[in-house]
């Protein structure tokens, strides 16, 4: 066994795992205080990435970009609330589905219109764009670590924000029972709109991270939204705990599965039969798992108390 | 209502007539999602080909119809039936990706109707499914990195790490390179397609292997992505890059922007080349950049090909569009004049053509652009012609 391998692939799975958490946590939000199924999230996500690399090129620093892409998505995401979202509360989930569905359609094709069909390659401030040896042999790409110091951050973060503030304990409150929260004289609206441009935030800060790895591109949110449905089904519906852990585990399953399945298939079977076989069973071993999830605890890991 | 009757009598021969005096043609490419900068770029080849032809074939006009596969084979099935059912096309071209073509080969060749590839070349394609309808514009799948194999073999590495999409045309790829590199292959990894873009565990294992290069296949915007993380993860030195199809004129202006110089000398093979020296890649390449004011990818110098193929088989039986077999004969002989020159087609209906190997490099403009470094086949065929009942 190589364990410096698996102290880089543990870390690039951490760094996949925050990824998510933060397009989950705001699916989570929306999904759990708003019970509004949105689809469009993934496109928020893109969005986010498009504004960044754009601005990158205006603004010079990739830094400087995310800074001024954040408050921008976060607009974006109040206007979509306000023009899409909010006109679907009343209806029923399929409605959601379709209504954003469509909005999907819309986004995409907006950035295509806007941004030319190739996409952005983001380039990254010489400092963020080397290595480092955290010891030997474990090359880390510096851009990795940051993502992941963020990832920790805006989580840290918003269990402050859940846990300990005013906005957090209506946040809290309106997953529980909006109705009575609206009925103690809170404007309920003005709070929808908050936590859902708040999620729009997260989901774009998500999308400006990976940017400068993958580029920005149309259709890149449609990948990333399954797997986080697939996080908050397993850590549970509105719960930011349980999308943290979840997010995490998925992370992780996913690249050690990449990284070592075929090695472990080996041992079973030849070669060849494994190298076809490992990345089949890795891509599907996250919806394995929530599959198992789902039969031992329908309400994931950790379901928010009362509903 | 006699009258009525020849009036109607007439305008059906009128509109009979005014049918047959065209060629219908059928483009399937990629023009939403993120294959869409291959598929945008084949349009642009296509559009160029027809308006250099004067919009006519062997006299008749040409009605050129694009269908969009959406990056799935499901989606490009569905629009190839549509091409040859409800619009009924005399040809259907394009097709950028393997599985796509795969699952729509056969609605096009159980019409009667030409296939031509302006892409993909999987392996079945090639042998056992080989089909007197069938061309390529291209090449068969395993033969680019067939010729990249041989230029490891050539550079004296010893092994090499492979890193390809799991799907048909990825799969072809590892088997035409592990059919001509006589080194040692450390690991193979195949990865989801065409969703996964974050390499960060495969490069870990590439490196882990301690392997003397990288061979890699990434079309589109995969490639982009591929080429930024093996930049990020600082293997320049340690685990040089080997690759077919996964930098091209499409992602070159992006490297270009975002100054992401290690792209610059980095190397691969290729049938074509913008400056390929013969009078028809001249008037492609420059009338494209005077159009669109950037370098045509190897997607739309096949895709400009595809057409005059089809011209030259309307050519030469003139206009007739009955006649299949003298239109299947004039293809087969491949007397039309290519962009990346002269080249035969083999008893499979796939090129025989000589490979080159590209390099990176900024044109007098400062453009980013590639050149021919060495000639690696001179006149290539592809291993799957003998599994091809034709001859």
């Amino acid at each position: 066994m190589d364990y410096t391998l698996l102290f880089v692939q543990v870390l690039n799975g951490l760094q996949l795992g925050l990824l998510l958490f933060l397009v989950a946590s705001g699916l989570t939000l929306v999904f759990g205080i708003l019970d509004f199924v949105n689809l469009a999230h993934g496109s928020i996500y893109m969005i986010g990435a498009f504004i960044c690399a754009s601005l990158t090129f205006v603004l010079g620093n990739f830094l400087w970009a995310v800074l001024v892409a954040l408050p921008l998505t976060g607009i974006v995401g109040y206007a979509l609330e306000r023009i899409v979202a909010r006109n679907l509360y009343d209806k029923d989930h399929l409605d959601h589905v379709l209504g954003t569905f469509g909005l999907v359609l819309v986004l995409d094709t907006s950035a295509h219109i806007l941004w030319g069909p190739a996409g952005i390659t983001v380039p990254l401030p010489l400092w963020l764009d080397g290595q480092v040896e955290l010891f030997t042999g474990a090359v880390i790409p510096v851009f990795r670590l940051l993502i992941i110091g963020t990832g920790l951050t805006v989580a840290t973060g918003l269990f402050w924000l859940v846990n300990y503030t005013r906005l957090g304990m209506l946040i809290r409150a309106g997953a529980s029972n909006r109705t009575m929260v609206s009925a103690l004289g809170i404007d309920i609206q003005t709070l929808f709109a908050l936590v859902f441009a708040l999620g729009a935030m997260l989901s774009g800060l998500a999308g400006m991270l990976i940017a400068p790895i993958t580029g920005a591109n149309i259709g890149m949110g449609g990948q990333i939204i399954i797997t986080a449905f697939v996080v908050i089904i397993i850590g549970g519906i509105g719960s930011m705990k349980g999308a943290f852990i979840a997010a995490i585990i998925i992370g992780l399953i996913d690249t050690l599965g990449r990284s070592f399945l075929d090695t472990l298939f080996t041992l079973i079977m030849n070669e060849n039969a494994a190298e076809t076989a490992a990345p089949a069973v890795s891509a599907m071993m996250i919806y394995i798992l929530m599959a198992v999830i789902l039969a031992v605890k329908p309400q994931g890991l950790f379901p928010p108390k009362v509903r | 209502m006699k009258r009525l009757l020849s009036a109607a009598l007439a305008a059906t021969m009128l509109t009979g007539l005014a049918q047959a005096a065209e060629v219908k043609i059928g483009f399937v490419t990629t023009l939403t999602t993120g294959g869409a900068v291959v598929g945008k770029d084949q349009e642009k080849a296509v559009n160029l080909a027809i308006e250099h032809m004067g919009g006519k074939m062997g006299g008749l006009d040409i009605n050129l119809i694009f269908g969009d596969d959406g990056f799935k084979p499901e989606t490009g099935k569905q629009v190839t039936d549509k091409l040859v059912k409800q619009d009924n096309v005399d040809f259907v071209a394009g097709y950028i990706w393997s599985h796509v073509l795969l699952a729509s080969r056969k609605s096009v060749l159980d019409a009667g109707k030409f296939l031509i590839s302006a892409n993909a070349g999987p392996g079945p394609v090639a042998g056992k499914l080989c089909h007197e309808n069938f061309f390529s514009s291209s090449w068969q799948n395993d033969q680019t990195p067939m010729a990249m194999g041989e230029v490891l073999n050539q550079k004296g590495v010893k092994s090499i790490y492979v890193i390809a999409p799991n799907y048909a045309a990825g799969k072809g790829m590892v088997a035409g390179v592990k059919r001509t590199f006589k080194g040692e292959i450390l690991g193979v990894d195949m990865t989801t397609w065409p969703t996964q873009l974050d390499f960060s565990a495969e490069l870990a294992k590439a490196k882990a292997s301690g392997a003397e290069g990288l061979f890699v296949f990434y079309p589109g915007k995969a490639g982009g992505a591929f080429m930024k993380q093996y930049q990020q993860a600082g293997l320049k030195n340690s685990l040089p890059l080997y690759t077919v199809f996964s930098v091209d004129a499409l992602s070159l202006p992006k490297f270009q922007a975002a100054n992401f110089t290690d792209v610059l000398g980095s190397q691969f093979t290729q049938q074509w080349d913008p400056t390929i020296d013969n009078a028809q890649n001249k008037r492609f390449v420059a009338d494209f950049r005077a159009k669109h004011g950037a370098y045509p990818s190897f997607y739309a110098a096949q895709a400009y090909d595809s057409m005059f193929l089809i011209q030259s088989a309307v050519d030469a039986v003139g206009g007739d569009l009955t006649n299949m077999d003298g239109m299947r004969a004039a293809m087969k002989s491949a007397s039309y004049s290519s962009v990346r020159g002269d080249y035969t087609y083999g008893n499979n209906h796939m090129p025989i053509q000589a490979f080159y190997l590209r390099e990176v490099v900024k044109d007098s403009g400062g453009n980013w652009t590639t050149k021919i470094v060495q000639t690696v086949y001179d006149a290539h065929q592809d291993t799957y012609a003998k599994d091809c009942s034709m001859n």
